[in-house]
């Protein structure tokens, strides 16, 4: 194949995995996800400000803290349901089917299908930051808002994962849900099973193997967008670099895994 | 129709980045620092009715989480078992709001008498024994071996005979119940006789375990665990001045 060949190849191959990510955008504008989102940013307002006035003392700190962890859950729990239930949809309404018999490769379907859902992932996290900023310094809510982004990224791409494997719902929410629950505490479980106060025993070094064994395939989801950033101003700019390479490795890690079960599919 | 296709229908390209990025993966959190706790950066407690609220719920399930968080905050690798430069009363404010949340639990007490006791520092010490004498009248029939074993450090560290007679006598006076052993109804007698507290420790474990009050084997273990210590002198009977 010549060179102008590739290029052209590659051109067309990326403006359909682009309109597979526009479709996708579109698609999440019509569910009025955009509603749903600024439902629960409304909600954990409301939340919050009751919240700030039980406070006896720092009651800005008292909201932002309870608004970040309100809006970080929300917009995660958001995100994995929307890309569950859109993918759902798409296998049931033989959608998928559809699109692959206009030659339109499985991976270009894969990488488009994620590419909108990062982006969607992108405006939540930047909604959500949005109210914070009344809260805290701009720069400790960039550094959350970023962090994130990328912790959203990389539930999406889960999620996505999940449902490329399982093609139903339950299971996959299952998984992502345990999943994303396990990454925020898997460094608590890992110092919880080196604690010195409990008895030595098989069970206990079976425990910290295992702590540590998990610890290395998961995301470290827990050192992502602290609230102690937006209310004591710890976050460094190692946070946002190391972040940075954990959810480029990762969402790549979870792309190539959905690609390679996509693939096994015989559809 | 088969569900899966075979391996072959897989691109190689994918085939090889799947192994390749989880190698990666694992790689980035090899290097990666380690977690690590703060040990002087406890935050106070929020009030249990904050607590229930956030527990959705499950006031229990929260109290083992904090619990095990607080006691994690303490030991974690890489920072020291730098007691006195807690601060007792945010320390005693979280052990009072997991009290709160799971009243059947004695953990916190457990806490309190054997672990956070052993703090060098008179006031902290008196702190935490406190708080197990102020837990200890919510429900003194479960809760009087912690009281006696804080009878037993008020007597030995901290050289205190009236409180550790008050604690001792608050046991007799308040823990009337039949499972409740006749000699720690007693226990001021051999607080009196004036005891070394290897042997005050050796009646009331002894006594505990006879009177099959400990049950659990993690608690058992954890107990013998600290007699052998205090029996080989790795636990200081004095105060160290710090």
């Amino acid at each position: 194949m010549t060179k102008s060949a590739t290029e052209a190849n590659v051109a067309k191959l990326t403006s359909r995995t682009l309109a597979i990510s526009r479709y996708t955008l579109i698609e999440a504008w019509r569910n009025r996800i955009a509603w749903l989102f600024l439902g629960v940013v409304v909600v954990s307002i409301l939340v919050s400000l009751f919240l700030r006035e039980q406070a006896l003392t720092e009651a800005n700190r008292v909201q932002a803290a309870a608004l970040a962890s309100m809006m970080r859950m929300g917009s995660v729990f958001v995100v994995i349901l929307y890309v569950l239930h859109a993918s759902v949809r798409e296998f049931q309404d033989k959608i998928l089917e559809l699109m692959l018999s206009l030659e339109l490769p499985r991976a270009s379907y894969l990488t488009g299908k994620l590419l909108g859902y990062i982006t969607i992932s992108a405006a939540c996290a930047t909604i959500a930051s949005l109210p914070l900023l009344m809260l805290a310094s701009p720069q400790d809510v960039l550094m959350w808002a970023y962090t994130h982004m990328l912790e959203l990224w990389i539930v999406a791409a889960f999620a996505l994962f999940c449902i490329t494997t399982f093609s139903q719902f339950l299971p996959a929410a299952t998984l992502t849900l345990a999943f994303y629950a396990l990454a925020r505490s898997i460094s608590a479980i890992q110092l919880i099973s080196q604690s010195t106060l409990t008895p030595e025993s098989v069970a206990t070094e079976f425990g910290k193997l295992l702590a540590d064994a998990i610890a290395l395939v998961l995301p470290r989801l827990d050192a992502f967008a602290q609230t102690a950033w937006l209310t004591n101003s710890t976050a460094t700019d190692l946070s946002a670099v190391s972040a940075t390479a954990q959810a480029a490795i990762y969402v790549l890690l979870l792309l190539s895994a959905a690609m390679f079960d996509l693939h096994r599919r015989n559809i | 129709m088969a569900r899966e296709r075979v391996l072959k229908n897989v691109p190689v390209r994918i085939r090889w980045l799947v192994p390749l990025m989880l190698a990666i993966q694992i790689g980035f959190r090899t290097v990666e620092a380690p977690p690590v706790g703060a040990a002087v950066q406890l935050a106070a407690a929020p009030s249990v009715n904050n607590l229930r609220m956030a527990a959705l719920g499950e006031p229990v399930g929260l109290a083992v989480a904090l619990t095990l968080y607080l006691q994690a905050f303490d030991v974690q690798p890489g920072v020291s078992l730098a007691f006195r430069d807690l601060d007792y009363g945010r320390l005693i404010s979280w052990l009072d709001a997991i009290d709160g949340l799971d009243p059947a639990s004695s953990y916190p007490l457990l806490l309190a008498s054997h672990v956070y006791s052993r703090v060098p520092d008179e006031e902290k010490q008196r702190a935490a024994l406190q708080f197990v004498f102020d837990r200890f009248h919510d429900d003194p029939v479960h809760r009087w071996r912690w009281l006696a074993h804080a009878s037993i450090v008020a007597r030995h560290r901290l050289n205190d005979m009236p409180l550790a007679l008050t604690y001792a006598r608050a046991i007799a006076t308040e823990a009337n119940d039949p499972s409740v052993p006749s000699w720690a109804r007693q226990m001021h007698i051999f607080l009196l006789e004036d005891l070394g507290e290897v042997e005050a420790a050796k009646i009331l474990l002894g006594g505990l375990l006879a009177s099959g009050a400990v049950t659990d084997p993690h608690e058992v273990h954890f107990l013998l665990e600290r007699f052998k210590k205090l029996e080989g002198g790795e636990i200081s009977t004095v105060l160290p001045k710090h």
